[in-house]
Order: structure tokens, then sequence, then C-alpha cells
């Protein structure tokens, strides 16, 4: 039997004239932390919308554990908990009331000590008493993942996550994920537009670009250190393009001109270069390394947009 | 899940205005007939004060339970529409459809349980309106024969011929209500925020009443068949002899238009795309 906790085959959505989805194939494993990644637009909500059955596809077939998942098997949600895109609950009821409403929707009999565990998974312990309507942002984001947890699913599915969060708030969500994923054993699928808490998070990952699949894998394996970008800004200077042509460096170099060098590289040959450049009179003005997910994600959805003439 | 979707409807405050209207609406005619009430049966009666010669207690609390009754007859389905027009659109509002429909739940289960949940609302309405309307104005202005009066004709219905009457009527309202509290419940499945399918609600059951009371040959054939004809099916009850042919054939029109409406709404919220 595969470790597939969910599976999409073959997806596609189209909304009038404009296709949200194409073709889309992926699947989720136990453990991983599934990044969901493209730009605003590019089919990520509509997708998980089809995976938990609120939208219907065109096209293709979602397996929920293996079961084929369709309005008779509706059941198989129980496998699921999910936020989407926001966290919207009744706001003139109490926190407890709408963990324990939704909490009793999950198709398994629940605890009030349950209730109390998830509260204190989140960071909500002694305010659940409060109208929803009286929380923050980041609590009721809390609040969200708590019912998406309440019924301990195998799979979390957290739609833009951080949206609306203040920076302080975003990395308390971090962490709070990082602990579902490794103190809770949690299979995370997690859809962001900010790459870089996806790299932080994520161990697998997908990029979708205008409703198609650019790129799936092990995040690590994409992000592979020696192809990050590293960018030199120096004095310009013509006669160092030449030099670098014919040196050992040739083979890293990205991008070229008379003031900024761009090269390919593993960070940790980034002082030999350096010293490099300064035995050839180059005047080093800043070194910085491109983030390495924007700068893979940017350049395969460009790579994407130029293969279909869209620029 | 229907006490879940009942204790929602409770806790939220607009529920309770349905509540406080009907008691105010009550309590204000009960006040003025307290106040001038003599005046105006002397007027009600002119007509046929000449021929017959009526006595006793004529403005009892019988009759001013009619006429809250009948003055509530457009008040009474707005107010449902209030709730049950929001069960769907309210929730597609406020985002929490989406969050009720991640869970293992059907969607057909969602819906009738919506609308059982709106239906008891529309009952416990009914139920306050009869302790208000008929509980306060016996206290009010005793008990008595009921004098009911029509365009063409009155009938006199014995005071202890009456009260049967009033929980047959109720019971009526209710079948008629539970039709109205379906048409709210199919508008709000189309719709991402409740004061569409409030107003579509209202909207349709005044034009379709505007068609029902017209005394135009040319709408007879139709008007028979629309629910708004049935809905003052009711006041049957306070004919004599009681049309009890008529009253079943109303109550099947009502219950034929609340399964269609039930039925559209469940056929078309299972296919729905939930983009709200």
């Amino acid at each position: 039997m595969s470790d597939n906790i969910i599976e999409a085959k073959a997806l596609s959505k189209t909304f009038g004239s404009f296709t949200a989805v194409t073709n889309l194939s992926f699947s989720i494993q136990q453990g991983d932390v599934y990044g969901f990644l493209g730009q605003n637009g590019a089919g990520k909500s509509t997708t998980i919308r089809m995976l938990l059955g609120l939208i219907y596809p065109d096209a293709g077939e979602v397996y929920i554990k293996g079961q084929l998942f369709n309005n008779q098997s509706r059941h198989l949600l129980q496998h699921i908990g999910a936020i989407i895109e926001r966290p919207d609950m009744y706001l003139y009821l109490s926190g407890w009331d709408n963990l324990k409403m939704f909490a009793r929707l999950s198709g398994t009999p629940i605890k009030d000590l349950r209730l109390y565990e998830v509260l204190e998974i989140v960071g909500l312990k002694g305010r659940e008493q409060d109208k929803v309507k009286a929380y923050s942002q980041g609590m009721k984001q809390r609040l969200g993942i708590a019912i998406a947890l309440v019924h301990n699913p195998d799979l979390l599915i957290l739609d833009e996550p951080t949206n609306g969060l203040d920076p302080q708030g975003i990395a308390e969500m971090r962490l709070l994920i990082q602990s579902l994923s490794r103190d809770h054993g949690k299979t995370i699928l997690i859809s962001s537009h900010l790459l870089y808490e996806i790299e932080q998070i994520a161990t697998r990952m997908i990029i979708l670009h205008r409703g198609k699949k650019v790129v799936e894998g092990a995040v690590r394996q994409l992000l592979d250190p020696a192809e990050t970008l590293m960018e030199v800004d120096i004095l310009p200077d013509e006669s160092i393009s030449l030099k670098l042509n014919s040196s050992e460096w040739n083979r890293h170099i990205h991008k070229m001109s008379a003031e900024k060098l761009v090269f390919k590289m593993h960070p940790s040959q980034m002082p030999a270069l350096n010293n490099w450049l300064v035995a050839q009179g180059a005047q080093v003005l800043q070194i910085r390394s491109s983030h390495s997910l924007e700068a893979y994600f940017l350049s395969l959805t460009n790579e994407a947009d130029v293969k279909a003439g869209t620029v | 899940m229907l006490r879940l979707e009942l204790y929602k409807i409770f806790k939220k405050p607009r529920t309770y205005i349905s509540f406080g209207i009907v008691t105010a609406f009550a309590l204000v005619i009960q006040l003025a007939l307290v106040a001038d009430g003599k005046n105006f049966i002397a007027f009600a009666m002119q007509g046929v004060s000449a021929q017959f010669d009526i006595g006793g207690n004529v403005l009892n609390g019988y009759l001013v339970t009619y006429i809250i009754l009948q003055s509530l007859l457009v008040q009474i389905p707005l107010l449902i529409a209030l709730v049950a027009g929001d069960v769907l659109a309210g929730e597609a509002n406020m985002g929490t459809l989406r969050l009720l429909l991640t869970k293992p739940v059907s969607r057909s289960k969602i819906v009738l349980v919506k609308f059982t949940a709106a239906v008891c609302y529309a009952l416990l309405l009914l139920l306050w309106l009869a302790v208000i309307a008929l509980g306060l104005s016996i206290i009010f202005f005793g008990t008595g024969d009921l004098v009911n009066m029509k365009s063409d004709a009155f009938v006199v219905l014995l005071k202890d011929d009456i009260m049967w009457r009033y929980i047959a009527a109720f019971m009526f309202a209710a079948l008629a209500m539970t039709t109205v509290a379906a048409l709210a419940l199919l508008l709000s499945a189309f719709a991402d925020n409740s004061i569409g399918p409030i107003m579509g609600t209202m909207g349709i059951i005044v034009v379709l009443m505007i068609f029902s009371t017209l005394d135009l040959p040319i709408f007879d054939v139709v008007k028979q068949y629309l629910f708004t004809t049935h809905m003052v099916g009711w006041k049957g009850f306070f004919d004599d002899p009681v049309p009890y042919d008529a009253i079943r054939f109303s109550a099947i029109v009502l219950v034929v238009y609340t399964i269609l409406f039930v039925g559209a709404t469940v056929f078309y919220f299972r296919k729905k795309d939930i983009k709200s």
C-alpha cells in the first residue's frame, strides 16, 4: 500500500474562460511538510479546494488514503484538518464554542480534554472563553489550526496560514507549524506565496504557475546549495569580465556586466572567488547571495512564461 | 448537528429582534385597543348593527388575537426570512461555510439540518406569537364569542368553540411559514450574503400575494397554485362550517412547494463550487 495521504491525479478546473488549474498531479506522503508555492492566482487555493471537495474538478480525481474522494465518500475528510485562506469563524461565539462545535462535526467523538490539549498546543489556553471577535488575527489563525487539529487528522492543510500576520506572528506561526510536524508527527500541506517561510518549513514542495505544475520534489534536492546565486558588485571594470572568461571561475558565471557579476555556486566557494577577484584588481563593493528559493522560483516561473510566450 | 445549528441561531443577537418585533407589534395593537377599542368596534360594526343586535363582550381576547394575526400577515414571513435566508448565505458571507464543508458531513445533511433549524425557529416564533397575542389578549380583554367580520358576511363563533380553532390555525400557519423558510433557504443557497435572500423572499411573497389577492379572472387559474394564495388558509378555521376540503388543498399545495424548494436547494447545493 502506498504511503500517500492524499493524491491528486490530473486535476483541471476552469471558471468561465479562465483556466485555474490544468492537468495537475501530485501526491503527499506520510510525514511530509509539503510546500505549495505559487504567485497569487497560480491555482493554489483552487487546487486545495478541490482536494477538500469545496470545488469540483472538471477533470481528474483526488484520492485520500488510497480511496477515491467524492460527494459519496466525504467521510474521508475525517483524515484531514484544514484552514482555507482566512480563519473565518463565528465571531459572536467564544473560541471554546467554535472549537467544540467543529470538533463535533469532525466525525469522531472528542472529549473536552482533547480540546484543552489543542488549545495548549496552539497557545490559546486561558483565552478560550473570550469571544472570537475580540481575538487578534494571529489568535484567529491559531484557533483555526486548533480546529483543524482537534480530531487528530493525518493531514493538515494550511492555506496561507501567515496571511495578515505581523512579522512576529509569522515567526510564531512558523514555529508552531514546525512543532506540529516535529513533535506531533503531522503531515502538513502548507500553501503560501511567502517563499522564505516555505523554505524554512517544507521538506517537499511543488511550484505552480498559471495553474500548471512547474516543478515538484524534495526541497533539499531542488534547492541544491551548489546552485546558489552569488551577486558581486564591483566598480565598473571591463577587464575583469575578460579575465573571468579565461579563468577557472568561468563555469560558475551566471550573468555578467561591467559592475555586476552573478555566479551560480556553493556559498563556501565565495571567499576563494573574492580573493581571486581582488588579486585581479577588482574593487569589490558588495557580495550577497540571492535568496535561493526566491531565485529558483523566479527563474522557473520566468522560464515558464518565456516558454508559454507570455513575456 | 441540529443542536449545533440551533445553538448558532439562538446565540445570534439578531434572532431576538424578531421576537422583540412580534412582542412590540402585538402590544401596540393590544394597548391601542385597550385605549380606543370601543370606538373601533363601533366603527367596524356600523354596517351590521342596523340589522343585528350584537351584545356581550365583543372586544374580547379572541377578537384582538384575530386582528393581530391578520395584521402580521406580511411581517411574520419577513421575520422568518431574516433567519432562514441567512442560514447558508450568512455562513458563506462569514466564511464559515468553507470551514463547515471541510468536515466529513454530507452537503445534503447540512442543507436539511439548516432547514430543520430554520423551521424550529419559525415554530418558536409562532409559539411566542401565540403566547403574546392570545395569552396577553385574554388577560387584557377576557374571553367571549368571536365575531369574525368579513367583507360579505360575519360569523359568530361561540366562546367554547374557539380555542381549538386557534390551535389549528397556528398549526396551519406553521406549515405556511415552513414554506417561507424553504423558499428563503433556496435563495440563500444561491447567494453569498444574506441581504439578497431576505429581500428576494420578501419580494417574491409580496408580488405573489398581489397576484393572489387581485380579483381578475385572468389570474384565477394561476393563483390557485400559488403558495401565497394558500398561506392564509388558517383563516378557514374561523369560518362556520370549517371548509376542510379547501384547507386540505391549501396544506397540500404548501407541502408540495416546501418539498420542491428544499429539493431544489439540496440539488443545487450538492453541486455548488464554494468559492467564497
